[in-house]
């Protein structure tokens, strides 16, 4: 399986659940901690991210970065050259 | 499982798919309310100039409404409008200064309420502009009132027992009724309920820019959008309501495309 990771801005989340309805591997959640403006921040806790940029592409607030395993063929080719 | 896969290949080689747009978005948190359909298209258009590198030569018109400080969010050259009237501002820039990509952002109680004869007439003349038409059925900013999109039996502050037909009329479609004028060239509704429909609108919003390079006439991209603070409504139940009751009523899909 392709392996990703998503990092979250806290700071500038509002706790809207979007993403969490939008990601298809369950894998984020609300966060039981509060940010600065009072809402509780959206946070991964199931290591099984697969970077399909959905999260990143409802977030409202721009807060999400998501990063995906280098493909194997894009992998060769960049060694190859 | 994955633990596993972690241990057995530490090294696994990460790279950056998607991130803000750094560019051309100022990096500041948006003001809107949690879950706010505005900031997704505010961001969306800004990826778009800054994919195709027009950064420079974009010139944006504000309206009034809650995207009243779109200026704030994106760093193009804007202009504030007074209220209705961004599709009159962005003709005048238009025709002062052809050579430059110039797009309306406006809400249903800018584009669709006060300035239905600007917008009307803007579509009419055929203005090489692109109009971005934010429709959640609602005067979000003012708190909740009945717009003129609003869907019938929908309750909002105005309308307390729902929206009566008999009484102030149906909602007005403004996208198919522009997209009857010969002044349209690209004409279509996309919404920002899903990952899908975002990638959609991403895609029509990129070929109205490059359809404004043709100078064939106007581009209208309306966006069925949510207000979750406005419906009364978690962000989430505000997906489901769009599902449910807008779409019936406000078909997502191009309404007049260009003859190739």
């Amino acid at each position: 399986m392709i392996k990703g990771n998503v990092t979250i801005d806290g700071k500038i989340c509002k706790g809207c659940e979007l993403c969490i309805i939008a990601c298809p591997q369950d894998a984020l959640a609300l966060s039981s901690h509060f940010n600065d403006k009072g809402y509780r921040y959206v946070e991964l806790i199931h290591n099984v991210c697969t970077g399909c940029t959905n999260c990143a592409l409802v977030c409202p607030e721009a807060a999400i970065t998501v990063y995906r395993q280098v493909k194997q063929a894009k992998k060769e080719k960049v060694s190859t050259e | 499982m994955s633990e596993k896969l972690y241990l057995d290949e530490p090294e696994i080689e990460l790279e950056e798919v998607y991130c803000r747009p750094t560019e051309a978005l100022y990096d500041v948190p948006f003001h809107y309310c949690p879950g706010c359909g505005h900031s997704v298209v505010h961001r969306l258009l800004m990826e778009v100039v800054e994919e195709l590198g027009i950064q420079e030569e974009t010139i944006g018109v504000a309206p009034v409404g809650c995207s009243v400080f779109a200026y704030h969010y994106m760093n193009v050259d804007m202009q504030e409008a007074a209220h209705g009237r961004a599709s009159a501002v962005a003709t005048g820039i238009k025709r002062v200064l052809p050579d430059k990509y110039v797009f309306s952002y406006q809400g249903d109680g800018d584009l669709a309420a006060i300035g239905t004869a600007e917008t009307i007439h803007t579509v009419n003349r055929g203005e090489n502009i692109l109009m971005v038409f934010i429709n959640n059925g609602i005067y979000g900013m003012t708190g909740g009132q009945m717009a003129p999109t609003t869907l019938p039996g929908q309750v909002t502050s105005t309308s307390p027992y729902g929206r009566d037909v008999s009484l102030v009329g149906s909602p007005l479609k403004m996208t198919e009724l522009v997209a009857n004028l010969p002044g349209a060239y690209y004409v279509t509704r996309q919404s920002v309920h899903n990952p899908n429909a975002v990638r959609k609108l991403k895609k029509a919003l990129t070929k109205s820019f490059q359809y404004q390079k043709l100078k064939k006439g106007t581009c209208f991209v309306e966006v069925v959008s949510n207000c979750p603070s406005g419906w009364k409504m978690t962000p989430v139940e505000s997906i489901k309501y769009i599902e449910e009751h807008m779409f019936p009523y406000y078909p997502v899909g191009d309404i007049k495309v260009p003859k190739e």
